[in-house]
């Protein structure tokens, strides 16, 4: 029996839990000895000219090493050229460069709160944290562009060279007709809020530079994608550098590749010949880390009163923050899921994407995609509300059928496989959906203050959208039986060392204790992607098993060799790993032996795979909350989902990555946001006050399996790292809203914290008013 | 996340820690269990020159029952007042709020003293010992006073202690009525109240809902002269100012200090074994 | 300032900044890197180590409160012939980690709350785990965790 499918703990699991994982700031290398320390001066205003920047002071405190700013990076050339075809707009996840080139360090300009101005080198973080302090800068302030509107008018512009503070723009023009013909139409304006990525490890970047080659440790989630990033910025060549990643401590997007931080402490390494080390501190991540969602959206959608839906239009403003990072990539991966698992006759979709003087937003979490099921959730209820009808019953109503696949989504692409509808029956189920909905009547018809909720959410999310882009695996068996997997991809908690080695287990009968897994080094690994938008198993784990393959064709023909029989009469045992001439027990050999025995004493594969298409794994959610309509709290009491993302290999780590994906997933929807003044000045740049959610805030959740393999690859694996996060946002937002929807409450825009729970009661006029009421009701 | 420099000292007696903090002049401050200040100084918020490290008198940790009242040293850890077999029969309100004083780690640390000296209006126990009627006893390079708590907190962060006074006992008189509720209304389970309330027996006071802990005078006159429950909780916003801040607005607050009031009144009548 | 104490069993002294934080003191100090720093404010718990038994966040110590007194990390929690305790069993058991840097916190708080309260309800596990947070797992697998190990504690 193959190990695949089946629940095996994790081969990381050891060190981690007797003597730490090593992250960038826990590294030890020789190299490393002696490192100074950086510490970064930061910009307290969203926006302003920079006068002047005075160093002297900084620089005689003690154990100051050097105080750089952006006026001694004379030895980088300028900044390459936007590509050709203007670079960053829809489906090019690149910095837009030309007039919204954003600089290393700041150069004559800050435009958001945490923006590095300057380094200062220490020789350890004590005295460094005391002589930042001594950093002076002149600031003149320039009017902040804090709101969307305020992006909008263009009064201030960030970007004066641009002309516009609208990045991208693919309005395009809207069908005038589209909801011709549809006895009702429900329109509203939902605002899907900005989010801290909020890894516990924060950014963390260590480097030296050594007889002309450049070695780079830093926190990343693509150790390859960096070293082609530094290479460009500082006009080496690619084999001069070596970029590793060590443990990784979350990543969720935010940690693609190497910003512009980290950079910067590559270069000064470089600069000064002294090897260096960051690790920033957690009030910097939560205002100069990358930030997620932030988009404005106006959802329409039209049907008929028997629950059809004839017509949907989703119009996006994205805020890209300070700099246009991901330009128009975020939203363009929203409208191409806009219609989510849906069978549509028309979706129309828009979106702009504008700068603020806040933190830029990148990458988090579904990069794009949960926006997309957010907004169409919210409108699929609204519509159910307004003909009455319930939740489930509109959905199932509009499902793609099961017999439909492959189906070619309106929004743009084609999904693999899917049975949406069994997935929605499933988990209403197992949720005991119509035990719950009498509850519900039966606490309304008491009056009972504790409100019960029950939300719904169906989904279908994209995983390896870049799927062009492939992943390489390189399997090595070695004389003594022993295996090496070199991974493109790069885990950062996803375990692909345990799943990786259970595959060649599976394939070759070489046991997981013998099997070695490294990833992150690009001495060893020069060409990969790594490891971002749900991508790892369907490309770099089927490329593991390919690679094991094609060992296994090696491996036949030397042991035919040996064994003076056809190759066609050999055989493996992958339960053994042995390898014997079929009906001969007796001939058997072990890889060991069969290894030693090849011209090379060992075996190696290795492969770039891809088969060049996207996987769409899909699921449907129920929470079910508690709402204290006098005080607006909400409490989650369950939480059921459905993922279906194909066959599961690892059944243990499917599981952990749902329950992480519902965890955030819940957290923006009731608790998290990143907020703002009207100057741009960050409220939540501590965890005091960024609402990060704990255990007590959560119940344990129930999963239920489904599998429905996906015919791309050859495991029939779809990704999951995001199900849980995209499936559980709009069903718990949803669960609230219905919840005091006997007050007359339509909508409450995440999160829905007590106090904006209460508003959303008193603005609908319901009996959550402002006299508190005594539960006379219940015996007391 | 790194403090200033600081020079520390360790306080071997009471009498000790004044010397030391004298000599440290104006720029020293105690330091008892460090989860108030410490957090401060790592942001630089606070920046004393010199810390007296309290945290070994080791004779300032206790609950004594002193026959008409609980003796609770100040040093007493939030954890030691939680676990307390003393204070969960006879002070039960002081033993679940300092329960839910932030985590278990910061409630092993944290003191009862430290809490209190510091008095932070979101805090939890300086409301408990408001509606206690506690005595706080201080001592000084000058003697020793009792403080009693009405006159003990000023202003935000601001209390009637001197600079170089130590916090050494807080005498909580036993409660005539048994009846007690505190309700602690957070976001998160980890957060700081948005509003709470303290009640014992008639006695109620807030969390959060000024510069300093209150008193809900208005809902304790009401009462006293008989009004009905849901009457009397009606009025507890009175003479009230809550900020407006990221948790919520002043009437919100206003509006959760009346259905607060009215469920801790309720859930201490349940209690009230007096009657 | 000198100090003295006992960290892992062992006895250590040195001459640290009377600002030296605990958490620094361990990691820099004492290359005993396994607890981590996770923010600034006291609110995550990645740095939760025992003190004198008892779970205290060591970002919110002074090294110079240590002195005299016993430290326990991760590092210590194995017994003297390797054997991993029942927390670091279940954790692995019950997949109760990803990334792994919430870990060494969250072990450490896990073994504190049980040593006050050794048949603790799923909810008193989630309460004394209030101050740790986790970004990967959703708590759900950590809360087995603690269960577990309560069990194996009670020999069931």
């Amino acid at each position: 029996m193959s190990i695949l499918g089946t629940r095996v703990v994790r081969t990381e699991d050891p060190r981690i839990l007797t003597v730490g994982g090593t992250y960038v700031d826990d590294l030890r290398e020789p190299e490393l000895l002696g490192a100074a320390r950086v510490i970064f001066v930061r910009s307290p205003i969203a926006h302003a000219r920079i006068t002047s920047i005075d160093t002297d002071e900084a620089r005689r405190a003690p154990g100051v090493v050097a105080v750089l700013t952006a006026a001694d990076m004379d030895d980088l050339g300028p900044p390459p050229p936007p590509p050709e075809d203007g670079g960053g707009g829809e489906g090019a996840p690149m910095p837009l460069g030309g007039p919204w080139s954003e600089p290393l360090l700041a150069i004559d300009r800050v435009r958001f709160v945490g923006e590095p101005v300057a380094i200062v080198i220490c020789d350890d973080s004590y005295s460094g944290a005391d002589a930042a302090e001594l950093v002076s800068v002149d600031y003149e302030p320039l009017p902040p562009v804090v709101t969307l509107d305020d992006a909008l008018t263009g009064t201030t512009l960030l970007f004066p060279d641009a002309g516009s503070n609208v990045a991208v723009d693919s309005a395009g023009p809207a069908d005038p007709d589209a909801f011709d013909g549809c006895e009702v139409v429900i329109e509203q304006t939902i605002v899907n809020q900005r989010l801290a990525a909020l890894p516990m490890e924060g950014r963390a970047v260590a480097a030296c530079y050594v007889d002309g080659k450049l070695t780079v440790w830093a926190s990343t989630q693509n150790a390859q994608i960096a070293r082609f990033i530094l290479a460009g910025a500082f006009g080496m060549d690619p084999a001069s550098i070596r970029v590793v990643a060590p443990d990784v401590g979350g990543g969720f997007g935010a940690k693609v590749a190497i910003d512009r931080d980290g950079i910067v402490v590559a270069w000064a390494a470089r600069r000064l010949g002294r090897a260096l080390r960051w690790a920033e501190t957690r009030s910097e991540n939560l205002v100069a880390m990358t930030q997620g969602r932030a988009q404005r959206q106006v959802i329409k959608l039209g049907g008929s009163r028997d629950g059809r839906i004839l017509a949907y239009q989703l119009d996006v403003i994205q805020d890209t923050g300070a700099y246009p990072r991901m330009g128009g990539f975020l939203p363009f991966l929203t409208k191409l899921m806009a219609a989510g698992p849906y069978d549509l006759p028309k979706v129309q979709t828009a979106a702009r994407t504008v700068v603020t003087n806040t933190t830029p937003i990148s990458a988090y979490r579904g990069a794009g995609r949960p926006e997309a099921t957010a907004a169409i959730e919210r409108a699929v209820d609204l519509f159910a509300a307004e003909i009455g009808m319930d939740p489930g019953d509109v959905r199932r109503i509009n499902l793609v059928a099961a017999d439909k696949f492959p189906f070619q989504s309106p929004s743009g692409p084609l999904y693999d496989s899917g049975d949406y509808a069994s997935a929605l029956d499933k988990v209403l189920a197992g949720a005991g959906y119509q035990e719950l909905r009498t509850e519900q009547a039966a606490r309304r018809e008491r009056g009972d203050t504790v409100a019960l909720g029950i939300g719904l959410s169906s989904y279908v999310e994209i995983t390896a959208a870049d799927a062009a882009g492939g992943e390489t695996g390189r399997l090595d068996v070695h004389d003594d039986g022993t295996a090496t997997v070199y991974t493109g991809s790069s885990a950062h908690g996803q375990g692909h060392h345990t799943t990786w080695a259970m595959l060649v287990e599976s394939e070759l009968g070489i046991p997981m204790d013998k099997v070695t897994v490294i990833h992150g080094d690009t001495d060893l690994i020069p060409l990969a992607v790594g490891t971002y938008g749900s991508r790892s198993l369907q490309l770099g784990g089927v490329a593991v098993q390919k690679a094991a393959w094609e060992v296994k064709d090696q491996a036949r023909a030397v042991a035919a060799d040996m064994l003076e029989a056809s190759e066609a009469d050999l055989e493996l045992d992958a339960e053994t790993g042995l390898w014997q001439v079929r009906g001969d027990p007796a001939s058997a050999r072990t890889w060991a032996e069969v290894a030693t025995h090849a011209e090379a004493e060992g075996f190696t594969a290795s492969v770039n795979y891809t088969e060049g298409t996207p996987t769409f794994p899909f699921g449907s959610h129920v929470a079910v909350v508690e709402v204290d309509t006098e005080t607006g709290k909400v409490r989650l009491v369950r939480h059921i989902t459905v993922d279906d993302a194909g066959t599961i290999i690892s059944p243990l780590q499917a599981e952990g990555q749902r329950h992480g994906g519902i965890a955030q997933g819940a957290a923006q929807a009731l608790l998290e946001e990143v907020v703002y003044d009207s100057q741009g000045n960050p409220q939540t740049g501590t965890l005091v006050d960024y609402a990060a959610i704990s255990a007590p805030d959560l119940p344990s959740f129930e999963l239920l399996s489904m599998q429905t393999p996906t015919p791309v690859n050859a495991l029939g694996v779809k990704g999951i790292g995001e199900a849980g996060t995209i499936g559980a946002t709009p069903a718990v937002q949803n669960a609230v809203i219905d919840a005091v929807s006997h007050l007359g409450v339509r909508h409450i825009d995440m999160p829905t914290t007590p106090s904006r729970v209460w508003a959303a009661i008193n603005e609908a006029g319901g009996s959550g008013g402002s006299a508190p009421r005594t539960s006379t009701v219940r015996g007391s | 996340m790194i403090p200033a420099t600081f020079t520390y000292k360790r306080a071997r007696s009471v009498e000790d820690a004044f010397d030391l903090l004298a000599a440290g002049g104006d720029e020293a401050k105690y330091l008892a269990g460090g989860q108030s200040l410490l957090p401060l100084m790592k942001l630089r918020l606070a920046a004393p020159e010199m810390l007296v490290d309290v945290g070994r008198l080791d004779e300032l940790s206790y609950i004594r029952d002193e026959g008409n009242h609980i003796a609770i040293g100040a040093l007493t850890s939030h954890h030691v007042l939680a676990t307390s077999h003393l204070l969960a029969s006879d002070l039960p309100l002081l033993a679940h709020a300092a329960g839910q004083v932030g985590d278990p780690q910061v409630r092993h640390r944290g003191t009862i003293g430290g809490s209190l000296a510091h008095a932070d209006p979101a805090a939890d126990l300086p409301a408990v010992v408001l509606a206690l009627d506690a005595t706080l006893v201080a001592r000084g390079p000058g003697g020793g006073r009792e403080i009693g708590v009405h006159e003990f907190f000023l202003g935000l962060f601001e209390t009637s202690l001197q600079p170089d006074e130590l916090l050494t006992e807080i005498r909580v008189p036993k409660p005539g009525r048994a009846g007690w509720s505190f309700q602690k209304f957070t976001k998160r389970a980890i957060d700081w109240a948005i509003v709470g309330v303290a009640v014992q027996g008639g006695n109620v006071a807030l969390v959060n809902m000024g510069q300093t802990p209150l008193r809900a005078g208005a809902v304790e006159r009401a009462l006293a002269s008989g009004s009905w429950l849901p009457e009397a909780a009606a009025l507890a916003a009175d003479g009230t100012s809550p900020s407006d801040d990221l948790n919520g607005s002043s009437a919100y607050r206003q509006h959760l200090a009346r259905v607060l009031v009215t469920r801790a009144l309720q859930e201490a009548r349940s209690r009230d074994k007096s009657d | 300032m000198d100090i003295a104490l006992t960290v892992n069993g062992s006895e250590v002294k040195a001459d640290v900044a009377d600002r030296t934080l605990l958490v620094h003191f361990l990691r820099e100090h004492l290359d005993l890197t396994a607890t981590k720093v996770g923010c600034d404010t006291s609110s995550c718990g990645a740095c939760t180590v025992l003190l004198d038994g008892q779970s205290v966040k060591s970002c919110t110590v002074l090294a110079a409160q240590a002195d005299g007194r016993a430290v326990t990390t991760i590092e210590g929690l194995a017994n003297d012939s390797g054997e991993w305790h029942a927390v670091q069993r279940a954790f692995r058991a019950e997949h109760g980690l990803q990334c792994g840097f919430c870990t060494s916190g969250m072990v450490m708080a896990a073994v504190g709350l049980l040593s006050e309260n050794d048949s603790p309800t799923e909810e008193e596990v989630r309460a004394g785990l209030e101050g740790n947070l986790c970004r990967c797992t959703g708590y759900h697998n950590i809360v087995r965790a603690v269960l577990a190990a309560s069990r194996e504690g009670q020999g069931q």
